[in-house]
Formats: C-alpha cells, sequence, structure tokens
C-alpha cells in the first residue's frame, strides 16, 4: 500500500495510487454503512473550513467517527475572524499540534497547498478557492467505478466546465484511465484551453458540442454540473440555457439502460426530481461513496496504511 | 558612432573592456532584462541596450552589454525565464573569457508572481513565490500553489 503525506490535487495521484485507495474504500465500504470499527480509537481529526461547506465537512466527520476516531472543528465563523488576523500558516502550526491530521477548505487557491508546509501533521485539502478538492474526484473515480466502469469509460461532462472546480480534476484523473470525453457546456462556460490541451497531451480523446441531444445515446456516464444564475448578466439568457442542460425523464427515453447520471450536489434544477426514481439515478449514491473515499484517505494518512 | 565590421549594420555601441555582453535576446525584451538585472536609471552601471537589429539566429534581437559587472548564476536564470534563446559573453580584457548559454532551473522561487489574484501566493502569508518550470522554450510556468499555468508575459510578473 501506498503511503502519501497529504492529499493536495489530483495531479499527484498515479493511477495505480488511485486504484489502491478505490480498492481500499471498497474494503471499508461495510464500515462506512455502519459494522463497528476502531481503526482509529484515540486519533482526533481537525476541520479547518474558512468558508461553509456542509456537505463536505460531515462527510470527513462521518468518516472519521465511523473508524472510531474524533473530531475537532474550526466553524465557518471562527475560520473567518481567524482569516482576518492570524496567517493561515500560523493556524496550522498550532491547530496541527492538537490534532493527527487536518482537513481544510479555503477560499483560496492554493491554501492547501500551503498548510502542507506548515502542518506539523498530514492535511487533506477539502477545496481551495476555484482550485482542487481532490476527495471530490476520488469519490467520483469511486462512484464511476462501481455503477458503470472506469476502463474504457465514455462520460460527457455537462454545465458549468469553466469554473466547476470538480469537472477539472475529474477529466484529468478520468484521462489516466483512457476515457473518451465529450464537454458539454454553454458558450461562455467552455472548459479553459489549457485544460483542454493538458487533457489532449495525455491522449484523451476530447470533443466539445453545446446540445446535450447529441451525446445521450452514445455515452455511459453523464456528469452533470450546476450553472450558476450569477454567471449571466441576463436572466433570460440563463433560463434558456438551464432549461436546455435539464435532464427529464422523457429526455432520458432514448437512452442505453445502463446509462448512470452523476451530480456533485447540491443542484437546482439541472435533474428534476422526477429523475431520482428511474435506473439511471447514482448521485444520492455518489454522495453516500463519499464516506468510504475518505475513510480511505485516513487510514492512509493517520493509520499506517 | 563608431562603425564595425563585426555586426551588420555597423557597431553601434562601442566593445567593452571588461563587463557582461548578452546577446541573442528577443526582440523588444532588453528593457526586461534591465528589470531583471536591478538595473535602473539610478544604479550607476555604464549599460549600452541596443534594440530591434538585424539578427542571423532571430531575424530580430535585442543586446544588452554592461560594464564590469559579471552576472551572477542566479541572474542568468531569471534572464532565461524572458529570453530562452539568449547568450552571456564575459568580457575580461577587452576578450570574451566565457560564453554561456543561459538555463532555467526546475523550480524558481521568489522571482515571478503568480498571476492568479485568488492565489494564496498573493496574499501576507509567509511565503514566497514558487513556480515549477514545465517548458523551456517557450517557458511554461505553473505555480506549485495554485497550479496555474503561466507562459505569455511572464515579464510583466517579476517580482
Ligand atoms: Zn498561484
Amino acid at each position: 500500500m501506498f503511503m502519501k503525506r497529504h492529499v493536495l490535487s489530483m495531479r499527484e495521484f498515479s493511477k495505480e495510487e488511485i486504484d489502491s485507495v478505490l480498492d481500499l474504500a471498497q474494503s471499508l465500504e461495510p464500515m462506512a454503512r455502519g459494522r463497528k470499527s476502531d481503526m482509529l480509537a484515540g486519533k482526533i481529526l481537525a476541520l479547518l473550513f474558512f468558508e461553509p461547506s456542509t456537505r463536505t465537512r460531515m462527510s470527513f466527520e462521518t468518516a472519521m467517527k465511523r473508524l472510531g476516531g474524533s473530531v475537532i472543528s474550526l466553524g465557518p465563523a471562527e475560520g473567518s475572524s481567524i482569516s482576518k488576523g492570524e496567517s493561515l500558516a500560523d493556524t496550522v502550526r498550532v491547530i496541527g499540534g492538537y490534532a493527527d491530521a487536518l482537513v481544510i477548505r479555503h477560499p483560496k487557491e492554493g491554501s492547501a497547498r500551503l498548510a502542507s508546509q506548515f502542518s506539523p501533521v498530514p492535511v487533506l485539502n477539502g477545496g481551495d478557492g476555484a482550485g482542487h478538492h481532490p476527495t471530490q474526484t476520488l469519490l467520483d473515480l469511486y462512484t464511476i467505478r462501481k455503477e458503470s466502469h472506469l476502463e474504457n469509460l465514455h462520460i460527457a461532462l455537462v454545465g458549468d466546465l469553466k469554473y466547476g472546480r470538480t469537472v477539472h480534476s475529474l477529466a484529468y484523473a478520468l484521462s489516466l484511465y483512457g476515457a473518451d470525453i465529450t464537454l458539454i457546456s454553454p458558450l461562455t462556460l467552455r472548459m479553459p484551453d489549457s485544460i483542454k490541451a493538458d487533457l489532449s497531451s495525455k491522449g484523451t480523446i476530447v470533443r466539445e458540442t453545446s446540445d446535450l441531444g447529441e451525446v445521450i445515446d452514445n455515452v455511459d456516464v453523464l456528469y452533470m454540473t450546476r450553472i450558476q444564475r450569477e454567471r449571466f448578466p441576463d436572466p433570460v439568457e440563463y433560463q434558456r440555457v438551464a432549461s436546455s442542460y435539464r435532464i427529464t425523464p422523457e429526455f432520458l427515453a432514448r437512452a442505453p439502460k445502463d446509462l448512470i447520471i452523476m451530480h456533485p450536489l447540491p443542484r437546482v434544477d439541472e435533474i428534476s426530481p422526477t429523475v431520482d426514481d428511474t435506473i439511471h439515478a447514482r448521485y444520492f449514491q455518489q454522495s453516500f461513496y463519499g464516506v468510504p473515499v475518505r475513510m480511505a484517505l485516513l487510514k492512509m494518512l493517520i493509520g499506517g496504511g | 558612432m563608431d562603425r564595425s565590421k563585426d555586426e551588420p549594420g555597423g557597431l553601434r555601441v562601442k566593445p567593452i573592456n571588461n563587463g557582461t555582453v548578452i546577446d541573442h535576446i528577443a526582440e523588444g525584451q532588453a528593457l526586461n532584462v534591465l528589470k531583471i538585472l536591478g538595473i535602473s536609471g539610478t544604479t550607476g552601471a555604464t549599460v549600452s541596450v541596443v534594440m530591434n537589429v538585424e539578427s542571423k539566429k532571430l531575424g530580430r534581437k535585442d543586446i544588452v552589454k554592461v560594464e564590469d559587472r559579471e552576472l551572477r548564476e542566479e541572474e542568468l536564470d531569471r534572464i532565461a525565464l524572458i529570453a530562452p534563446a539568449a547568450s552571456i559573453n564575459i568580457i575580461r580584457n577587452c576578450k570574451v573569457t566565457e560564453k554561456r548559454p543561459v538555463d532555467l532551473p526546475d523550480e524558481i522561487v521568489g522571482v515571478v508572481r503568480c498571476q492568479n489574484p485568488n492565489c494564496i501566493s498573493n496574499t501576507q502569508e509567509p511565503i514566497k513565490s514558487r513556480m515549477l518550470v514545465k517548458g523551456k522554450n517557450p517557458v511554461l510556468l505553473r505555480c506549485l500553489y495554485c497550479e496555474q499555468p503561466l507562459t505569455e508575459g511572464i515579464a510583466e510578473y517579476l517580482i
């Protein structure tokens, strides 16, 4: 089993390392569902959230508690008061003295890497600005592996591909598995050229379109993301775009039976609630899989593999 | 102005006795080279700048001559950022005693600011900027902190 010191960015994971995280997550899934474990008994995880993200925080908290460990946390309110005065470097030196590992969520890109340079204990990046959110990517990969297949995958990434951080590192990770990727977004929210160039340089087939209907009968995974209203100065234009990227059971009528739909959640109206009961919906499973995946990372970083 | 045989179009600046000649600078980058070397109007050094002269290798080029000063290794690294094809001639007693190509190290610390305004390296934290060199010609840098690439207009981000 490989041993990482920190989990900061997907770029630092090889395919073999990803596979070993997913394998360990698989073996921990019964504990994630409630079977008792004391693998990390006596260990403490500190959650440093400088901006609110209830789901990510609770998912880490659940993962640590399912392994028998405990959690201390800095709420968003305290987080924002600290970030005004004390440097992040000092905060992680202090809190790192209390805990066995730190999860950091911060509005500035690169803050988790900075934290890792000052922290005496392992750092997990829980999302930094528009930057990285590697645990989200790993749980996405786990979901794809469990609910579809990672090798020879044809995936469509849909929605805000410009600002959506989750899709950037997911696309990068999928390129390690030789995925065939279709990017579907409004013109103004296309994936940045630097990321597309990076994918192409790894031999990944990347197609780009604005029309969701083009690929529906030809993909294994439809990965939806939220398009934020703020991205559009014109509310009419927003409505037009939002409605053309909305999944409904009618739209799914010609989808292959084994097509799965994923979404990092929360959704607004990209996916109609009536899709939840179809055979295609996987976003709630996906959200749950964050627990075994984060358990695997915590066990690797704190529990010595 | 002196004329000479060894440079096309005639020598625009006298040869120097001691110091450093930075040749084959991409056209228009000479002033950025001075900036990198920390040379301003008040430095006191005797400096000659030649811009947009013909060059067999580059079409057009700039040349910077600094008298009585031999450049340090780290200064050469910085020059490589904006003039990857530059060549350095160290002159002693009117002779070229050393010719050095410029070469970038794998990581550059504290020289180039990250262009991402939301990057943690652009805050009051006790760290220096750190850029990984991903390509040397053309130069491609990647911020160690936020991973944002920087390839064009690097001179604008020199610290
Ligand atoms: Zn940066």
